[in-house]
Protein backbone atom coordinates (compact mmCIF):
# COMPACT_ATOMS: atom_id res chain seq x y z
CA UNK A 1 0.00 0.00 0.00
CA UNK A 2 2.99 2.53 0.76
CA UNK A 3 4.90 1.30 -1.96
CA UNK A 4 1.96 1.56 -4.41
CA UNK A 5 1.28 5.24 -3.16
CA UNK A 6 4.83 6.37 -3.11
CA UNK A 7 5.61 4.72 -6.67
CA UNK A 8 2.27 6.73 -7.78
CA UNK A 9 3.54 9.51 -6.43
CA UNK A 10 6.83 9.39 -7.95
CA UNK A 11 5.15 9.16 -11.58
CA UNK A 12 3.39 11.49 -11.04
CA UNK A 13 5.61 14.05 -9.87
CA UNK A 14 7.86 13.40 -12.48
CA UNK A 15 5.35 13.74 -15.70
CA UNK A 16 4.54 16.82 -13.69
CA UNK A 17 7.63 18.23 -13.27
CA UNK A 18 9.50 17.36 -16.58
CA UNK A 19 7.72 15.45 -18.99
CA UNK A 20 4.80 17.21 -19.63
CA UNK A 21 7.29 20.85 -19.49
CA UNK A 22 7.12 21.97 -22.90
CA UNK A 23 10.45 22.25 -23.86
CA UNK A 24 10.45 18.31 -23.15
CA UNK A 25 7.33 17.69 -25.20
CA UNK A 26 8.49 19.94 -28.46
CA UNK A 27 11.60 18.07 -28.18
CA UNK A 28 9.89 14.57 -27.85
CA UNK A 29 7.53 15.72 -31.18
CA UNK A 30 10.23 17.71 -33.07
CA UNK A 31 12.84 15.12 -32.81
CA UNK A 32 11.24 12.06 -34.23
CA UNK A 33 9.72 14.50 -36.99
CA UNK A 34 12.67 15.91 -38.20
CA UNK A 35 14.32 12.78 -38.30
CA UNK A 36 11.14 11.41 -40.11
CA UNK A 37 11.11 14.16 -42.66
CA UNK A 38 14.70 13.98 -43.08
CA UNK A 39 14.87 10.40 -44.15
CA UNK A 40 11.98 11.16 -46.69
CA UNK A 41 13.95 13.38 -48.50
CA UNK A 42 17.30 11.60 -48.49
CA UNK A 43 15.24 8.76 -50.10
CA UNK A 44 11.93 10.04 -51.96
CA UNK A 45 11.50 6.86 -53.94
CA UNK A 46 11.64 4.28 -50.72
CA UNK A 47 8.84 3.06 -48.95
CA UNK A 48 7.59 5.02 -46.01
CA UNK A 49 7.25 1.28 -44.22
CA UNK A 50 10.43 -0.07 -44.69
CA UNK A 51 11.99 3.10 -42.63
CA UNK A 52 9.27 3.45 -39.99
CA UNK A 53 10.84 0.66 -37.71
CA UNK A 54 14.19 2.28 -37.43
CA UNK A 55 12.50 5.76 -36.66
CA UNK A 56 10.64 4.53 -33.87
CA UNK A 57 13.41 2.63 -32.26
CA UNK A 58 15.89 5.67 -32.78
CA UNK A 59 12.89 7.98 -31.11
CA UNK A 60 12.27 5.65 -28.19
CA UNK A 61 15.93 5.32 -27.53
CA UNK A 62 16.68 9.20 -27.65
CA UNK A 63 13.95 10.08 -26.05
CA UNK A 64 13.76 7.43 -22.79
CA UNK A 65 18.21 7.45 -22.36
CA UNK A 66 18.30 11.21 -22.86
CA UNK A 67 15.20 12.26 -20.17
CA UNK A 68 16.13 9.59 -17.11
CA UNK A 69 19.43 10.41 -17.24
CA UNK A 70 19.59 14.19 -17.19
CA UNK A 71 16.22 14.10 -15.10
CA UNK A 72 17.99 11.89 -11.99
CA UNK A 73 21.46 13.50 -12.39
CA UNK A 74 19.78 17.08 -11.89
CA UNK A 75 18.10 15.79 -9.18
CA UNK A 76 21.08 14.32 -7.88
CA UNK A 77 23.03 17.30 -8.12
CA UNK A 78 19.54 19.66 -6.32
CA UNK A 79 20.15 16.98 -3.35
CA UNK A 80 16.20 16.24 -4.33
CA UNK A 81 17.01 12.70 -5.09
CA UNK A 82 18.16 11.51 -1.30
CA UNK A 83 14.20 12.10 -0.38
CA UNK A 84 13.67 9.05 -2.67
CA UNK A 85 16.79 7.25 -1.03
CA UNK A 86 15.67 8.09 2.12
CA UNK A 87 12.46 7.48 2.40
CA UNK A 88 10.75 4.01 3.15
CA UNK A 89 10.35 2.23 0.01
CA UNK A 90 12.98 -0.68 -1.35
CA UNK A 91 15.33 0.54 -4.24
CA UNK A 92 13.30 -1.91 -6.62
CA UNK A 93 10.14 0.61 -6.06
CA UNK A 94 12.26 3.57 -6.78
CA UNK A 95 13.74 2.24 -10.13
CA UNK A 96 10.25 1.41 -11.60
CA UNK A 97 8.62 4.44 -10.19
CA UNK A 98 11.48 6.65 -11.85
CA UNK A 99 11.34 4.60 -15.06
CA UNK A 100 7.55 4.67 -15.42
CA UNK A 101 7.57 8.13 -16.64
CA UNK A 102 10.34 7.71 -19.15
CA UNK A 103 8.87 4.62 -20.50
CA UNK A 104 5.62 6.58 -21.10
CA UNK A 105 7.71 9.46 -22.85
CA UNK A 106 9.62 6.68 -24.56
CA UNK A 107 6.32 5.37 -26.06
CA UNK A 108 4.67 8.74 -26.50
CA UNK A 109 8.36 9.42 -29.07
CA UNK A 110 7.85 6.33 -30.94
CA UNK A 111 3.99 7.12 -32.15
CA UNK A 112 5.39 9.94 -33.29
CA UNK A 113 6.91 8.95 -36.65
CA UNK A 114 4.13 6.10 -36.73
CA UNK A 115 1.31 9.58 -37.12
CA UNK A 116 3.26 11.53 -39.33
CA UNK A 117 3.65 8.27 -41.72
CA UNK A 118 -0.18 7.82 -41.61
CA UNK A 119 -0.25 10.74 -43.41
CA UNK A 120 1.70 9.06 -46.81
CA UNK A 121 0.71 5.39 -46.26
CA UNK A 122 -1.67 3.26 -45.39
CA UNK A 123 -1.05 1.66 -42.34
CA UNK A 124 -3.87 -1.04 -41.60
CA UNK A 125 -1.00 -3.90 -42.39
CA UNK A 126 1.16 -2.73 -39.70
CA UNK A 127 0.67 -5.70 -36.57
CA UNK A 128 0.23 -2.84 -33.44
CA UNK A 129 -0.60 -5.69 -31.68
CA UNK A 130 3.28 -6.21 -31.59
CA UNK A 131 4.20 -3.18 -31.68
CA UNK A 132 2.60 -1.87 -28.89
CA UNK A 133 4.44 -4.39 -26.68
CA UNK A 134 7.60 -4.01 -28.12
CA UNK A 135 7.87 -0.46 -28.19
CA UNK A 136 7.27 -0.92 -24.30
CA UNK A 137 9.78 -3.36 -24.31
CA UNK A 138 12.61 -1.36 -25.95
CA UNK A 139 11.82 1.59 -24.07
CA UNK A 140 12.35 -0.15 -20.34
CA UNK A 141 15.44 -1.34 -21.47
CA UNK A 142 16.71 1.81 -23.25
CA UNK A 143 15.18 3.29 -19.55
CA UNK A 144 17.40 1.15 -17.77
CA UNK A 145 20.77 2.07 -19.75
CA UNK A 146 19.58 5.60 -19.53
CA UNK A 147 19.66 5.12 -15.58
CA UNK A 148 23.14 2.99 -15.42
CA UNK A 149 24.21 6.20 -17.18
CA UNK A 150 22.56 8.26 -14.80
CA UNK A 151 24.25 5.92 -11.81
CA UNK A 152 28.06 7.28 -13.18
CA UNK A 153 26.91 10.75 -14.27
CA UNK A 154 27.58 13.41 -11.63
CA UNK A 155 26.78 16.13 -13.61
CA UNK A 156 24.05 16.89 -16.41
CA UNK A 157 26.29 17.59 -19.25
CA UNK A 158 28.21 14.10 -18.12
CA UNK A 159 25.10 12.51 -18.64
CA UNK A 160 24.37 14.03 -22.28
CA UNK A 161 27.88 12.87 -23.34
CA UNK A 162 27.68 8.89 -21.81
CA UNK A 163 24.38 9.09 -23.43
CA UNK A 164 25.70 10.32 -26.65
CA UNK A 165 28.46 7.90 -26.35
CA UNK A 166 26.01 4.57 -26.32
CA UNK A 167 23.37 6.45 -28.57
CA UNK A 168 25.00 6.89 -31.80
CA UNK A 169 26.82 4.14 -32.14
CA UNK A 170 23.70 2.17 -31.40
CA UNK A 171 21.83 4.13 -34.45
CA UNK A 172 24.53 1.84 -36.59
CA UNK A 173 25.11 -1.22 -34.97
CA UNK A 174 21.17 -2.03 -34.36
CA UNK A 175 20.35 -2.52 -38.04
CA UNK A 176 17.61 0.70 -37.97
CA UNK A 177 18.41 2.02 -40.94
CA UNK A 178 22.05 -0.18 -42.34
CA UNK A 179 21.00 -4.09 -42.27
CA UNK A 180 23.36 -5.84 -39.90
CA UNK A 181 24.40 -7.95 -42.56
CA UNK A 182 25.64 -5.39 -43.99
CA UNK A 183 27.82 -4.54 -41.58
CA UNK A 184 31.76 -5.15 -41.52
CA UNK A 185 31.93 -9.40 -39.97
CA UNK A 186 34.21 -7.93 -37.11
CA UNK A 187 30.94 -5.64 -35.72
CA UNK A 188 27.91 -8.15 -35.91
CA UNK A 189 28.39 -9.42 -32.58
CA UNK A 190 28.39 -6.21 -31.01
CA UNK A 191 24.87 -5.74 -32.61
CA UNK A 192 23.79 -8.88 -31.15
CA UNK A 193 25.29 -7.26 -27.93
CA UNK A 194 22.64 -4.49 -27.53
CA UNK A 195 18.89 -4.54 -26.72
CA UNK A 196 17.87 -2.25 -29.61
CA UNK A 197 18.79 -5.18 -32.27
CA UNK A 198 15.96 -7.43 -30.74
CA UNK A 199 13.82 -4.80 -30.07
CA UNK A 200 14.16 -2.91 -34.29
CA UNK A 201 13.91 -6.62 -35.46
CA UNK A 202 10.99 -7.79 -34.17
CA UNK A 203 8.96 -3.45 -35.13
CA UNK A 204 10.61 -4.50 -39.00
CA UNK A 205 8.29 -7.61 -38.62
CA UNK A 206 5.60 -5.84 -37.33
CA UNK A 207 5.65 -3.00 -39.99
CA UNK A 208 6.90 -5.15 -43.30
CA UNK A 209 6.03 -8.62 -42.11
CA UNK A 210 9.91 -9.48 -42.52
CA UNK A 211 12.00 -10.75 -39.43
CA UNK A 212 15.50 -11.83 -39.50
CA UNK A 213 15.57 -13.10 -35.74
CA UNK A 214 12.63 -15.12 -34.32
CA UNK A 215 9.90 -12.83 -32.31
CA UNK A 216 9.90 -15.35 -29.74
CA UNK A 217 14.08 -15.32 -29.33
CA UNK A 218 14.15 -11.32 -29.86
CA UNK A 219 11.03 -10.53 -27.23
CA UNK A 220 13.14 -13.23 -24.87
CA UNK A 221 16.44 -11.48 -25.22
CA UNK A 222 13.86 -8.04 -24.74
CA UNK A 223 13.35 -9.25 -21.21
CA UNK A 224 16.84 -10.66 -20.52
CA UNK A 225 18.51 -7.72 -21.09
CA UNK A 226 15.90 -5.30 -19.23
CA UNK A 227 16.43 -7.57 -15.85
CA UNK A 228 19.88 -7.72 -16.28
CA UNK A 229 19.96 -3.76 -16.64
CA UNK A 230 17.80 -3.79 -13.76
CA UNK A 231 19.84 -5.88 -11.79
CA UNK A 232 23.17 -3.83 -12.43
CA UNK A 233 21.01 -0.50 -11.72
CA UNK A 234 19.97 -1.51 -8.30
CA UNK A 235 23.54 -3.01 -7.49
CA UNK A 236 24.98 0.40 -8.73
CA UNK A 237 22.57 2.35 -6.76
CA UNK A 238 23.56 0.43 -3.39
CA UNK A 239 27.05 1.15 -4.33
CA UNK A 240 27.83 3.84 -5.88
CA UNK A 241 24.66 6.18 -4.03
CA UNK A 242 24.52 4.76 -0.84
CA UNK A 243 28.45 5.02 0.48
CA UNK B 1 15.62 5.51 21.38
CA UNK B 2 19.22 6.10 19.58
CA UNK B 3 21.94 3.43 20.76
CA UNK B 4 25.73 3.59 18.62
CA UNK B 5 28.32 1.79 19.23
CA UNK B 6 32.21 1.75 18.38
CA UNK B 7 30.47 3.78 14.73
CA UNK B 8 33.41 3.86 12.83
CA UNK B 9 33.35 5.39 8.97
CA UNK B 10 37.16 5.12 6.82
CA UNK B 11 36.85 6.39 3.14
CA UNK B 12 40.05 4.90 1.64
CA UNK B 13 43.07 6.20 3.86
CA UNK B 14 40.65 9.02 5.53
CA UNK B 15 39.21 8.36 8.83
CA UNK B 16 35.63 10.67 9.21
CA UNK B 17 34.59 8.88 12.34
CA UNK B 18 36.89 6.84 14.45
CA UNK B 19 34.94 4.50 16.79
CA UNK B 20 32.55 6.48 18.77
CA UNK B 21 29.72 5.48 20.70
CA UNK B 22 27.11 7.21 22.40
CA UNK B 23 23.00 7.31 23.65
CA UNK B 24 20.33 9.21 23.15
CA UNK B 25 17.38 8.78 25.12
CA UNK B 26 13.30 9.14 24.06
CA UNK B 27 12.47 12.95 23.97
CA UNK B 28 15.73 14.43 24.85
CA UNK B 29 17.29 17.27 21.92
CA UNK B 30 20.86 15.62 21.92
CA UNK B 31 23.61 17.79 19.77
CA UNK B 32 26.68 17.13 18.15
CA UNK B 33 28.99 20.15 18.45
CA UNK B 34 32.27 20.52 16.14
CA UNK B 35 33.81 22.35 13.27
CA UNK B 36 33.28 21.44 9.19
CA UNK B 37 34.88 18.04 8.86
CA UNK B 38 34.61 16.98 12.66
CA UNK B 39 32.79 14.00 11.01
CA UNK B 40 29.26 15.22 11.97
CA UNK B 41 27.70 14.58 8.76
CA UNK B 42 29.32 11.44 8.58
CA UNK B 43 27.80 10.22 11.31
CA UNK B 44 24.09 11.26 10.93
CA UNK B 45 24.46 9.69 7.42
CA UNK B 46 25.14 6.68 8.93
CA UNK B 47 22.65 6.87 11.09
CA UNK B 48 19.99 7.43 8.51
CA UNK B 49 20.57 4.99 6.25
CA UNK B 50 22.85 7.15 3.38
CA UNK B 51 26.03 6.09 4.15
CA UNK B 52 27.22 2.42 5.36
CA UNK B 53 29.33 2.10 8.62
CA UNK B 54 32.34 0.52 7.97
CA UNK B 55 32.00 -1.06 11.37
CA UNK B 56 29.98 -0.80 14.53
CA UNK B 57 26.12 -0.56 15.48
CA UNK B 58 23.40 1.33 15.11
CA UNK B 59 19.80 1.03 17.00
CA UNK B 60 17.37 3.11 16.85
CA UNK B 61 13.76 2.14 18.47
CA UNK B 62 15.75 -1.15 18.53
CA UNK B 63 15.95 -1.33 15.04
CA UNK B 64 19.19 -2.24 13.08
CA UNK B 65 19.62 0.54 10.98
CA UNK B 66 22.56 -1.77 9.29
CA UNK B 67 20.01 -4.60 8.98
CA UNK B 68 16.42 -2.63 8.58
CA UNK B 69 17.03 0.10 7.13
CA UNK B 70 13.97 0.89 5.43
CA UNK B 71 11.94 0.15 8.43
CA UNK B 72 14.53 2.45 10.86
CA UNK B 73 12.92 4.91 8.21
CA UNK B 74 9.87 5.38 8.44
CA UNK B 75 10.23 6.44 11.78
CA UNK B 76 12.94 9.04 11.23
CA UNK B 77 11.93 12.30 9.56
CA UNK B 78 15.47 13.63 8.07
CA UNK B 79 16.43 17.42 7.44
CA UNK B 80 19.23 17.33 5.44
CA UNK B 81 22.16 19.95 5.84
CA UNK B 82 20.75 21.42 2.21
CA UNK B 83 17.14 22.56 1.95
CA UNK B 84 16.53 19.81 -0.85
CA UNK B 85 12.97 19.85 -1.69
CA UNK B 86 11.54 20.23 -5.36
CA UNK B 87 12.47 23.43 -7.31
CA UNK B 88 9.36 22.71 -9.63
CA UNK B 89 6.97 22.60 -6.92
CA UNK B 90 5.13 24.89 -4.88
CA UNK B 91 5.28 24.73 -1.01
CA UNK B 92 1.82 22.59 -0.49
CA UNK B 93 2.84 20.17 -3.17
CA UNK B 94 6.26 20.18 -1.76
CA UNK B 95 5.36 18.66 1.59
CA UNK B 96 2.07 16.67 0.28
CA UNK B 97 4.66 14.77 -2.49
CA UNK B 98 7.20 14.04 0.90
CA UNK B 99 3.86 12.47 2.93
CA UNK B 100 2.79 10.47 -0.33
CA UNK B 101 6.51 8.91 0.00
CA UNK B 102 5.88 7.46 3.29
CA UNK B 103 2.57 6.05 2.01
CA UNK B 104 0.02 8.73 3.22
CA UNK B 105 -3.48 8.80 1.72
CA UNK B 106 -4.01 12.18 -0.08
CA UNK B 107 -7.00 13.22 2.31
CA UNK B 108 -4.19 13.14 5.06
CA UNK B 109 -1.38 14.52 3.61
CA UNK B 110 -3.48 17.48 2.53
CA UNK B 111 -4.70 18.02 5.95
CA UNK B 112 -0.99 17.56 7.41
CA UNK B 113 0.11 19.94 4.75
CA UNK B 114 -1.95 22.62 5.35
CA UNK B 115 -1.76 22.02 9.12
CA UNK B 116 2.26 22.58 9.07
CA UNK B 117 2.48 25.31 6.57
CA UNK B 118 0.47 27.55 9.08
CA UNK B 119 2.53 26.11 11.93
CA UNK B 120 5.30 27.61 10.37
CA UNK B 121 4.43 30.53 8.89
CA UNK B 122 4.28 29.68 5.49
CA UNK B 123 0.30 29.79 4.69
CA UNK B 124 0.26 32.66 2.35
CA UNK B 125 3.52 30.59 0.62
CA UNK B 126 2.22 27.67 -0.01
CA UNK B 127 1.09 27.89 -3.91
CA UNK B 128 4.80 29.65 -4.54
CA UNK B 129 7.52 27.61 -6.40
CA UNK B 130 10.06 26.28 -4.10
CA UNK B 131 12.69 28.71 -6.00
CA UNK B 132 10.73 31.64 -4.80
CA UNK B 133 11.13 31.08 -1.21
CA UNK B 134 13.87 33.16 0.60
CA UNK B 135 16.96 30.71 2.24
CA UNK B 136 15.04 30.84 5.72
CA UNK B 137 11.68 30.00 4.27
CA UNK B 138 13.22 27.39 2.23
CA UNK B 139 14.49 25.75 5.32
CA UNK B 140 11.95 25.89 7.07
CA UNK B 141 9.59 24.19 4.78
CA UNK B 142 12.54 21.51 4.98
CA UNK B 143 11.68 20.93 8.09
CA UNK B 144 8.36 21.15 7.54
CA UNK B 145 8.65 18.18 5.29
CA UNK B 146 10.52 16.24 7.54
CA UNK B 147 7.82 16.10 10.45
CA UNK B 148 4.93 15.51 7.85
CA UNK B 149 4.71 11.83 8.41
CA UNK B 150 4.94 12.38 12.39
CA UNK B 151 8.34 10.90 13.20
CA UNK B 152 9.25 9.80 16.42
CA UNK B 153 12.85 10.97 15.75
CA UNK B 154 13.73 14.02 14.21
CA UNK B 155 17.33 14.47 12.79
CA UNK B 156 18.53 17.79 12.19
CA UNK B 157 21.91 18.53 9.94
CA UNK B 158 22.81 22.11 10.53
CA UNK B 159 19.16 23.22 10.88
CA UNK B 160 19.78 27.13 11.21
CA UNK B 161 22.93 27.39 8.91
CA UNK B 162 23.14 30.32 6.27
CA UNK B 163 19.25 31.80 7.39
CA UNK B 164 18.45 34.79 9.11
CA UNK B 165 18.06 35.85 12.71
CA UNK B 166 14.51 35.68 12.60
CA UNK B 167 13.82 32.55 10.85
CA UNK B 168 16.15 30.71 13.15
CA UNK B 169 14.68 31.75 16.38
CA UNK B 170 11.20 30.32 15.08
CA UNK B 171 12.99 27.23 14.50
CA UNK B 172 14.66 26.77 17.48
CA UNK B 173 11.52 27.60 19.27
CA UNK B 174 9.87 24.42 16.61
CA UNK B 175 12.62 22.14 17.73
CA UNK B 176 11.65 22.86 21.63
CA UNK B 177 8.16 22.57 21.17
CA UNK B 178 8.84 19.12 19.33
CA UNK B 179 10.40 18.06 22.59
CA UNK B 180 7.56 18.70 24.61
CA UNK B 181 5.48 16.63 22.36
CA UNK B 182 7.65 13.37 22.78
CA UNK B 183 9.48 13.86 19.54
CA UNK B 184 13.51 13.08 20.38
CA UNK B 185 15.69 15.11 18.47
CA UNK B 186 19.63 14.66 17.09
CA UNK B 187 20.83 17.63 15.49
CA UNK B 188 24.52 18.87 14.47
CA UNK B 189 25.79 22.44 14.92
CA UNK B 190 29.05 24.57 14.82
CA UNK B 191 26.73 26.99 16.24
CA UNK B 192 27.90 27.03 19.82
CA UNK B 193 25.04 29.19 21.60
CA UNK B 194 22.38 27.39 19.77
CA UNK B 195 23.56 23.93 21.12
CA UNK B 196 23.68 25.89 24.46
CA UNK B 197 20.09 26.80 24.10
CA UNK B 198 18.31 23.72 22.76
CA UNK B 199 20.00 20.70 23.56
CA UNK B 200 19.65 18.95 27.00
CA UNK B 201 23.08 17.45 26.09
CA UNK B 202 25.39 17.60 23.90
CA UNK B 203 28.97 15.94 22.50
CA UNK B 204 31.69 17.52 21.38
CA UNK B 205 33.31 16.19 18.35
CA UNK B 206 36.72 16.68 16.49
CA UNK B 207 38.32 14.72 14.32
CA UNK B 208 35.67 12.19 14.37
CA UNK B 209 36.12 11.59 17.88
CA UNK B 210 33.41 12.49 21.20
CA UNK B 211 35.96 14.26 23.41
CA UNK B 212 32.88 14.81 26.04
CA UNK B 213 29.50 14.62 26.37
CA UNK B 214 27.04 15.33 28.87
CA UNK B 215 24.48 18.40 29.89
CA UNK B 216 25.64 21.96 29.44
CA UNK B 217 26.01 21.87 33.13
CA UNK B 218 28.24 18.81 33.39
CA UNK B 219 30.58 19.64 30.57
CA UNK B 220 31.29 23.94 32.55
CA UNK B 221 32.11 21.56 35.48
CA UNK B 222 34.34 19.01 33.69
CA UNK B 223 36.86 21.87 33.47
CA UNK B 224 35.92 24.22 36.04
CA UNK B 225 37.95 23.96 39.05
CA UNK B 226 37.27 26.45 41.92
CA UNK B 227 35.44 29.13 42.46
CA UNK B 228 36.36 32.90 40.78
CA UNK B 229 34.61 35.88 41.77
CA UNK B 230 34.57 39.47 40.68
CA UNK B 231 33.86 42.28 42.94
CA UNK B 232 33.46 45.45 41.01
CA UNK B 233 34.87 48.16 44.17
CA UNK B 234 34.33 51.93 44.90
CA UNK B 235 38.42 52.49 44.17
CA UNK B 236 41.63 51.09 43.58
CA UNK B 237 42.54 48.28 46.24
CA UNK B 238 46.13 49.12 45.31
CA UNK B 239 48.48 46.50 48.16
CA UNK B 240 46.19 44.68 49.19
CA UNK B 241 46.77 41.37 47.92
CA UNK B 242 49.22 39.99 50.76
CA UNK B 243 46.92 40.62 53.03
CA UNK B 244 43.53 39.30 51.21
CA UNK B 245 45.48 36.35 51.01
CA UNK B 246 46.73 35.39 53.90
CA UNK B 247 43.07 36.40 55.77
CA UNK B 248 41.34 34.69 53.53
CA UNK B 249 43.45 31.20 53.32
CA UNK B 250 43.54 29.19 49.89
CA UNK B 251 42.78 32.18 47.78
CA UNK B 252 44.27 33.75 45.45
CA UNK B 253 43.93 37.71 44.55
CA UNK B 254 44.48 39.65 41.34
CA UNK B 255 43.85 43.50 41.94
CA UNK B 256 43.71 45.31 38.89
CA UNK B 257 43.15 49.23 38.19
CA UNK B 258 39.70 49.30 36.88
CA UNK B 259 38.71 49.61 40.35
CA UNK B 260 37.89 45.69 40.34
CA UNK B 261 38.97 42.50 42.25
CA UNK B 262 39.36 38.49 41.19
CA UNK B 263 38.97 36.13 43.84
CA UNK B 264 39.94 32.50 43.44
CA UNK B 265 39.91 29.63 45.69
CA UNK B 266 39.44 25.76 45.54
CA UNK B 267 36.49 26.13 48.14
CA UNK B 268 33.36 28.35 48.07
CA UNK B 269 34.75 32.28 48.66
CA UNK B 270 32.21 33.49 51.62
CA UNK B 271 31.26 37.48 50.62
CA UNK B 272 30.30 39.09 53.67
CA UNK B 273 34.16 38.40 55.29
CA UNK B 274 35.57 39.85 52.40
CA UNK B 275 33.51 42.78 52.06
CA UNK B 276 33.89 43.72 55.39
CA UNK B 277 37.30 43.26 54.93
CA UNK B 278 36.96 45.59 52.07
CA UNK B 279 34.63 47.74 54.24
CA UNK B 280 37.62 48.43 56.73
CA UNK B 281 39.60 49.25 54.27
CA UNK B 282 37.53 52.22 53.38
CA UNK B 283 36.38 50.44 50.33
CA UNK B 284 32.84 49.64 49.41
CA UNK B 285 31.76 46.52 47.42
CA UNK B 286 29.15 47.72 44.79
CA UNK B 287 28.94 44.34 42.85
CA UNK B 288 30.15 40.63 43.22
CA UNK B 289 29.76 38.07 40.54
CA UNK B 290 30.60 34.44 40.47
CA UNK B 291 32.63 33.94 37.12
CA UNK B 292 31.88 30.60 35.17
CA UNK B 293 33.22 29.36 32.10
CA UNK B 294 31.18 30.00 29.06
CA UNK B 295 30.50 26.40 26.77
CA UNK B 296 32.50 27.89 24.47
CA UNK B 297 35.64 28.35 26.56
CA UNK B 298 35.07 24.56 27.31
CA UNK B 299 34.59 23.44 24.14
CA UNK B 300 38.44 25.15 23.36
CA UNK B 301 39.34 23.71 26.29
CA UNK B 302 38.17 20.17 25.76
CA UNK B 303 38.55 19.85 21.66
CA UNK B 304 41.86 22.32 21.70
CA UNK B 305 39.92 24.26 18.93
CA UNK B 306 39.95 27.53 18.82
CA UNK B 307 36.44 28.91 18.86
CA UNK B 308 37.59 30.83 16.11
CA UNK B 309 37.06 28.03 13.47
CA UNK B 310 33.21 27.64 15.01
CA UNK B 311 32.84 31.19 13.78
CA UNK B 312 35.00 30.94 10.14
CA UNK B 313 31.97 28.12 9.84
CA UNK B 314 29.86 30.59 10.83
CA UNK B 315 30.80 32.57 7.82
CA UNK B 316 31.62 30.11 5.23
CA UNK B 317 27.39 28.93 6.59
CA UNK B 318 26.60 32.95 5.51
CA UNK B 319 24.35 32.76 8.91
CA UNK B 320 23.49 36.75 8.39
Amino acid sequence: MRSRIAFWNILKKDIKNYYLKPPNISWGIIFPLSWTLMQLIRSPGENVLKLLPGLMAMSVLFGTTSMLAVTITFERSGRSFERLLLAPISINVLVLAKIAGTVLFGIFNAFVPIIFASFFKDLRGVNFGIILPTVFMIAVSSALMGLLIAVSAKQVFEAQTFSNFFRFPMLFLCGLFVPISDLPVFLRPISYLLPLTYGADILKGAVTGVNTLSPTLSFGMLILFSVVLFLISRHNINRKWIL
Amino acid sequence: MINVTNLRKTYGDFTAVNNISFEVQKGEIFGFLGPNGAGKTSTINMMIGLSRPTAGEIFINGIDVRKQTKKAQSIMGIVADESNLYNEMDGFENLCFCAALYGMEKDEREVKARHLLEEFGLKDAAKRSFKAYSKGMKRKLTIAAALIHSPEILFLDEPTTGIDVESSRQIRKRIKALKEQGTTVFLTTHYIEEAERLCDRIAFIAKGQIVASGTVTELMDSVSHGHVIRFVTSKFAENLTAELQSNFEGSIATIQSDNTMIMKSEERIPLLPVMNFLHDKGIDVYEATELRPSLEDVFVKLTGIESSVLKRDEKKGGRK
